[in-house]
């Protein structure tokens, strides 16, 4: 342990530590702005300087290590004024609208401007002039806020792998940019969104569908109907001002009611549904000799990775559309049906964790109701503004119960959401469709949490079933290789594109910490404990769904409207 | 292009994709994007970081260039020694303005940093070989040299 002194207070810190890290430990707020909890040490923005006895330069907190006996001053008039004067500087390039930027109230340079008191700023205002590029339909990038932090580009490049971003130039010149300089459509970006949580600024957003959602709602001839990831719940709470996994369902479905929704039925339906389908899939291409590992293929951001990098193994990746998707194919056939409803007055709105999402909704190959399966998908953030903007207290608001005949969900649909989950879901109800038996114990508790592979083998009546799981593209990519050198012992990998699963999506509220998705994972799991129907095959809905529409899973209708093919992205700049 | 050739001869060498974007540029006079991708692959690279380098360097240039690369130090001493009216001599000259090629690819003008020769200002350089002290007089003089 190392002694140090910290603005007169003594703090005994492991040997290795950072004057930051220490400061935490007593207590006392350095300001950071390149600095990231769960990245690497950056050290280019200055902002956390403080005074270190014997140095005649301020040092950076969170780079500089401790040493036996050090001194350090974390808030002398020299060390605000020199923080001052780094944010003058930062906010003289920065566009000065914060009051219609879509992280005002969110940003880290803006919480820095008020905590450094920054009044007149002596600078002169120099905008950097560049285009904003709104090549995707699921993220934009506007390079004049880009504060240089740089943290995006570890996101993209060592959590996903994907390394669509970079630095071009240097200096005063330098700009975070996709490959080659081009729009981030031309990158290999797979739109996960991971860049928005690293993004300190309004930099990197999602691309809104808000203003579509209010036009349909304001249509009395539309009729608007949603579908919520079960990933949405727990972490919508925190957009309102509640703990994670505090706003109950039934309050939550109220909500989006009294934002304008019509319908409001559930994703977590068709999670179910996809297991039956999915299930069916593995233990038709075990039993037939099919192309194995299966993947899963509910994460459109892991799907855009696949046909971008492994473009050679899309003959693994499970042919069922994801939850999303087959809600889309189906509230617009089925439900609409059933519902007695002209599937033109449909307008399907789809609340995801997710900004692939979008994409994925805007794919041409997602239209196979005769319509656009699902017309516009609104983020985890999307509907907390909106509920922010109709001033709804959710304190008092009574519960509603979700509609019918695409509403009804079990526990193994909810755990969708957490990295593990999908596959947890899939061996409850293959474990009962192969052997016969009940499955006394429907916790496959191995698979859960946030190591990044994990991985089980299951003994279904002497079926051995090896199976792996992986969250975040790098730990995906360690996988892929393995199938690609065809040395991958897994019959079934279930990926998820973003670290926790969809918990922490692209689409979530913005979150830097790894601690707050982990708290996420447990708000999931016990939501699932606390259903009484945790087997996805036990849906009430789905079977009817069965019985009076498609039969049978892999049959006719599935084919039709249920499952899809994938294509090589044929990507230049990788 | 064969641009492989080119690039894969310092495949072994530490740091070998600076060397080989040079050996690109000696040939092209700048790097095409072809290039950075091909080096990309043979460096093991991802293109984002391959055009990183390509883009960090005042000596690589990612868009096209003429044949006789003219730069002008921008630096402090220069500036006082009257630099502005040697660009503005060059640009009269050649036609085209700073970071442009003339129409016939023959010429590029560009800005430098200091090239370290303050003994006498304004200091250009055309391929590397520096002119000191020089004034809007000498411009066409030395401009067809390289003509």
């Amino acid at each position: 342990m190392v002694n140090i002194t910290i603005n007169g207070m003594n703090v005994s810190v492991p040997e290795g530590s950072t004057i930051l890290q220490a400061a935490q430990q007593v207590g006392i707020h350095i300001p950071t702005l390149c600095y990231h909890p769960d990245q690497s040490i950056k050290a280019n923005c200055r902002v956390c300087v403080c005074e270190v006895e014997g140095n005649r330069l301020l040092q950076a907190a969170c780079s500089a290590p401790v040493f036996e006996g050090m001194v350090v001053r974390t808030n002398t008039p020299k060390v605000l004024e020199a923080r001052k004067t780094i944010v003058e500087m930062i906010l003289a390039n920065h566009p000065q609208d914060c009051l219609n930027c879509i992280r005002n109230g969110a940003c880290e340079l803006q919480t820095l401007a008020e905590e450094l008191i920054i009044r007149d700023n002596p600078f002169e205002l120099m905008i950097r002039g560049y285009d904003k590029d709104t090549s995707t339909p699921s993220l934009f990038r506007d390079p004049d806020k880009c504060v240089l932090c740089r943290r995006c580009i570890e996101a993209c490049s060592v959590i996903q792998s994907v390394n669509a971003l970079g630095i071009e130039g240097r200096g005063n010149n330098a700009m975070v940019v996709p490959s080659l300089g081009k729009d981030l459509i031309d990158s290999p970006c797979v739109m996960c969104g991971q860049c928005i949580h690293a993004c300190p600024v309004g930099a990197i957003g999602e691309i809104e569908n808000i203003d579509q959602f209010l036009a349909a709602v304001a249509d009395p001839e539309t009729i608007v109907v949603t579908q919520i990831a079960p990933a949405v719940r727990l972490a919508i709470a925190e957009e309102i001002g509640m703990a994670t996994g505090e706003l109950p369902m039934d309050v939550f479905v109220n909500g989006l009611r009294q934002i304008g929704f019509d319908y409001v039925l559930h994703t977590n339906f068709t999670a179910d549904l996809t297991i039956l389908e999915e299930g069916n899939e593995l233990l038709k291409r075990v039993k037939e000799g099919g192309t194995l590992p299966m993947f899963t293929s509910c994460s459109p951001g892991w799907i855009n990775f696949c046909e971008t990098f492994y473009p050679d193994l899309l003959d693994n990746l499970s042919t069922c559309k994801s939850p999303q998707q087959m809600f889309g194919a189906l509230v617009k056939t089925y439900w609409a049906e059933k519902m007695n409803i002209s599937p033109a007055k449909i307008f399907s709105v789809s609340i995801m964790p997710c900004v692939a999402k979008k994409f994925e909704a805007d794919r041409p190959e997602m239209r196979d109701s005769g319509y656009k399966d699902v017309d516009i998908v609104l983020t985890t953030r999307e509907i907390g503004r909106l509920f922010r903007q109709s001033g709804i207290d959710f304190n008092k608001l009574p519960p509603s119960n979700f509609d019918s005949w695409m509403g009804a969900y079990t526990g193994a649909a909810v755990i969708f959401g957490a990295s593990g989950g999908v596959m947890e879901a899939a061996l409850r109800t293959v474990y009962e469709v192969v052997t016969g038996n009940t499955l006394e114990d429907v916790n496959f508790t191995t698979i859960r949490g946030f190591d990044g592979i994990k991985e089980a083998t299951v003994d279904l009546n002497g079926l051995e079933v090896n199976v792996a799981i992986a969250h975040s593209l790098s730990n995906a990519r360690k996988l892929m290789d393995q199938v690609r050198a065809g040395e991958s012992p897994y019959h079934f990998i279930e990926i998820m594109a973003c670290p926790g699963g969809c918990i922490g999506g692209g689409g979530q509220p913005i979150t830097k910490r790894n601690q707050k998705r982990i708290e996420r994972i447990d708000a999931i799991y016990l939501e699932d404990e606390g259903l009484s129907i945790r087997k996805s095959h036990e849906n009430p809905e789905v079977k009817v769904l069965y019985d009076e529409f498609l039969h049978e899973p892999l049959g006719h209708k599935s084919h039709e409207l249920l499952h899809t093919h994938y294509h090589d992205k044929k990507k230049k700049y990788l | 292009m064969d641009y492989k050739g080119i690039i894969a001869k310092y495949k072994d060498v530490p740091g070998g994709i600076i060397e080989a974007f040079h050996a690109v540029q000696k040939q092209f006079n700048y790097l095409p994007e072809e290039a950075i991708v091909e080096a990309a692959k043979i460096f093991n690279v991802p293109v984002a970081e391959a055009y990183g380098v390509a883009t960090f360097y005042s000596y690589l240039s990612v868009e096209p260039r003429g044949k006789n690369v003219i730069r002008i130090c921008e630096s402090a001493p220069c500036h006082i020694a009257g630099a502005d009216e040697v660009v503005a001599a060059l640009e009269r000259e050649l036609g085209i303005m700073m970071g442009e090629t003339t129409d016939d690819g023959k010429f590029t003008l560009e800005y430098t940093e200091c090239v370290g020769q303050c003994q006498a200002t304004p200091v250009i350089t055309v391929n590397g070989k520096p002119y000191a002290g020089v004034s809007p007089a000498q411009i066409a003089a030395i401009l067809a040299e390289y003509r």
